[in-house]
């Protein structure tokens, strides 16, 4: 069983990298490009039965080690 | 007096602040590996700089699970003196002992120069023989030293008399452009609650002699080996003897 989880920095807190990429990309002529948030993705190869414990496992290293609460936040998705 | 200097797969300043403590305090200096268990009668303990498990996932993150942060915290939560230095504090506010986090800098540089540190507060174990207002010139390195935390939190720092340092200007004034990394308020660094745990993103260690430029950074270590003599809890090393 698999599961994605996806990590982004919260809305409130500035993202440089994602910034820069922005104007990087303003500047290349993508005039569209309004902002860009970067994040991290992670797959999980889960050794679970059912989805439902999939997502048990995933929420839970997220929430105690992929993401930092401080400034970040999560999404889960199954595969 | 014994300081406890751990050592993580990573840690590049631990050798630094052995040599400050051993060699320039005169004091006695052990590294600890960060698999070990108990802090080996430490009287005070120093999370070094560097790039712990090369900074993956974010700086400090898997750091803050190596089995001897559960003795560390252990010791702070007992009063003991605990400092981290650079990747150190970063590992601190990983593990929760001080709170909020680090973002790249600003401008996504690595930032490897001297700056202003003012001294906000002196009723820490490291500050104690500071000067409120006191500029210390000392060195930075890092790439993520960029201090954040929600409103709240930081209002509630600044309430509490818990921001220990400020970047500053030569003139002592904390202007954005002293700001090296984009830290929220200037934030150099901070204390805990209950004011035994100290973090700061710049270098004292590699600042504890003239002939490297500063020696600046002294003035941490001394204030530890004071505030637990005071606390009497040692005797007295033979610098401050001597010093007497």
């Amino acid at each position: 069983m698999k599961a994605r989880v996806f990590v982004t920095l919260k809305p409130s807190v500035f993202d440089p990298q994602g910034n820069t990429i922005a104007q990087a990309l303003q500047s290349l002529g993508y005039g569209s490009v309004a902002e860009v948030r970067q994040g991290k993705y992670f797959e999980l190869d889960l050794n679970v039965s059912t989805a439902g414990e999939a997502r048990q496992v995933a929420s839970e290293v997220a929430e105690r080690v992929l993401a930092n609460p401080v400034i970040e936040s999560f999404r889960i998705e199954d595969l | 007096m014994k300081f406890a200097i751990v050592v993580f797969p990573g840690s590049n300043c631990d050798h630094d602040t052995y040599h400050a403590v051993k060699h320039v305090l005169g004091e006695e200096a052990q590294f600890l590996w960060h698999k070990e268990t108990s802090l080996a009668g430490a009287d005070v303990v120093i999370l070094p700089g560097g790039f712990s498990h090369g900074d993956y996932l974010r700086t400090g993150a898997i750091a803050r699970f190596s089995p001897v942060m559960a003795a560390v915290t252990r010791f702070a939560a007992a009063g003991g003196p605990v400092l981290g230095i650079c990747n150190g504090f970063q590992i601190l506010l990983e593990c929760g002992l001080l709170p909020g986090a680090m973002l790249r800098n600003r401008d996504l540089k690595f930032h490897c120069e001297w700056v202003g540190l003012r001294v906000e507060r002196t009723d820490t174990p490291f500050t104690g023989l500071a000067a409120t207002g006191q500029v210390l010139r000392l060195p930075i390195a890092h790439g993520e030293g960029n201090y954040y935390a929600p409103p709240e939190t930081i209002a509630g720092l600044e309430e509490q008399g818990r921001v220990i340092f400020r970047y500053v200007s030569a003139a002592g004034e904390a202007t954005d452009l002293a700001n090296p990394n984009g830290s929220l308020e200037n934030i150099a660094g901070i204390c805990s609650e209950a004011r035994n745990v100290v973090g700061l993103m710049p270098h004292p260690e590699r600042a504890c002699e003239t002939a490297v430029g500063s020696s600046d950074g002294l003035v941490m270590f001394e204030s530890v080996v004071r505030a637990l003599a005071d606390r009497g809890e040692f005797q007295g090393s033979e610098r401050l003897v001597r010093h007497a």
